[in-house]
């Protein structure tokens, strides 16, 4: 098995790294289609998220579990296998127990097999490393990928229809900002958690070398 | 006849699958830098969905009335046997073209555009023919949101921007405002 130790503080590390410093969404900009085609509501966005949380935990479990059995050549169709049968799973099943999201979602259930972020993670680390990590891997990408789901889902429809969960929250007097829920607002919105998330990264960035110089003075 | 037309204009611009849908969109920021090279991505997109096409139709007719959990399986089993096809084809015709579509090439396997144009067909139940010519102008939409995009590109690089909006935030936006001017083709089908 792995040569290095799983210590608790190694766990935490894997687990914790997917929801904010290499967010699968603001950081390393994957799974844009989802993102951008199911958030025009934020219950949608949190249907989508589980239905993706289900499929890369399963497949990477599966895939960790594999690894030492999957010859190098054929790797990436047996992913994508593996994939597809836990994508049907969780397309019949959303289909059995809440067919009006079911339809909302429509064809996007399926095109979960096409979500680069699944099969990234498969690639880059369920392949290479010992269940228990990939497990906590593969779970802390999907919060991190929920989070940036519900963050454009939330924003969009308190934009869009001025409600939230299908709630009013303005009143009747708001008028609805219609661009938001149509694609075109996906596009903007994503772009302005973009921009915010380099903003950020750069004011950290001008922080920290601001201390290296002040620390250089002293 | 008028009906064909229809699907294919349909499917090129109204509902664009890249704008309109947000299919696509891994190809669609990574490969949209360089003019030339996202055109012939945008071919290569095109010939795996015709193929893919004509592989659903035949899927449709003959085994998946039998098992129709094998739907989503089979389908992107097709996908990636053609795709694997492609790149082996243009690895021995043009090695440069190769080399700068990089990365790009094996992942037009989960281009999930290809996937949908397969799962609308089996679901609208098109014919062979219809089949085919919504292949067509699925991918001729793809190419021309994907060449709009790098032309749009090639001249941003040229400009003086903020460097806290550079990169994909600006992209994004650009793709915004593309989305936006597609927009304006919805009110062709409610014409006809």
């Amino acid at each position: 098995m792995s040569t290095n130790e799983i210590t608790p503080e190694k766990m935490y590390d894997e687990f914790v790294k997917g929801i904010w410093k290499e967010n699968p969404v603001f950081v390393q900009v994957l799974a844009m289609c989802p993102m951008l085609a199911v958030t025009n509501t934020a219950l949608n966005a949190v249907a989508m998220g589980v239905a993706t949380a289900f499929v890369l935990i399963g497949s990477s479990t599966l895939v960790s579990l594999l690894r030492h059995h999957i010859p190098k050549q054929v790797r990436i169709s047996t992913y994508i296998i593996i994939i597809a049968t836990f994508v049907t799973l969780a397309d019949f099943s959303l289909e059995a127990l809440v067919p009006a999201i079911h339809r909302e979602l429509g064809a996007f259930i399926s095109l979960i097999v096409a979500n680069c972020l699944i099969l990234g993670r498969q690639e880059a680390f369920a392949s290479r490393n010992p269940t228990r990590l990939a497990i906590l891997d593969a779970a802390g990408m999907s919060i991190g990928f929920l989070f940036a789901m519900l963050c454009l889902g939330g924003v969009r429809e308190i934009l869009g229809s001025g409600s939230l969960f299908g709630i009013s929250l303005f009143g009747p007097n708001f008028e609805p900002w219609v661009i938001m829920i149509l694609p075109p607002g996906g596009f903007l919105m994503l772009g302005l958690f973009l921009l915010l998330f380099n903003w950020l990264g750069q004011r950290k960035a001008a922080r920290a070398a601001a201390k290296d110089a002040e620390g250089a003075h002293a | 006849m008028s009906n064909l037309l229809w699907i294919f204009v349909g499917a090129m611009v109204v509902n664009n699958f890249t704008l309109y849908y947000f299919l696509g969109l891994c190809p669609f920021f990574g490969v949209s830098g360089r003019l030339i090279v996202a055109f012939r991505l945008g071919l290569a997109t095109i010939f795996v969905m015709i193929i893919t096409s004509l592989c659903a139709s035949f899927l449709n007719a003959f085994i998946l009335p039998h098992a129709p959990y094998l739907k989503l399986i089979s389908f992107i089993v097709v996908i990636a046997s053609t795709v694997q096809f492609v790149e082996l084809a243009i690895k021995k015709l043009s090695p440069a073209l190769f080399r700068a579509l990089g990365i790009f090439l094996p992942l037009i396997t989960t281009n999930c555009a290809i996937l949908f144009l397969a799962l609308t067909q089996t679901s609208k139940e098109y014919s062979l023919i219809q089949g085919l010519v919504f292949a067509l102008g699925a991918g001729s939409g793809f190419t021309l949101a994907l060449v709009l995009m790098a032309a749009l590109r090639e001249e941003a690089d040229l400009s003086n921007i903020p460097s806290v909006i550079k990169g994909t935030a600006l992209n994004m936006i650009l793709a915004g405002l593309l989305s936006l001017a597609f927009m304006g083709f919805a009110g062709l089908f409610s014409a006809a």
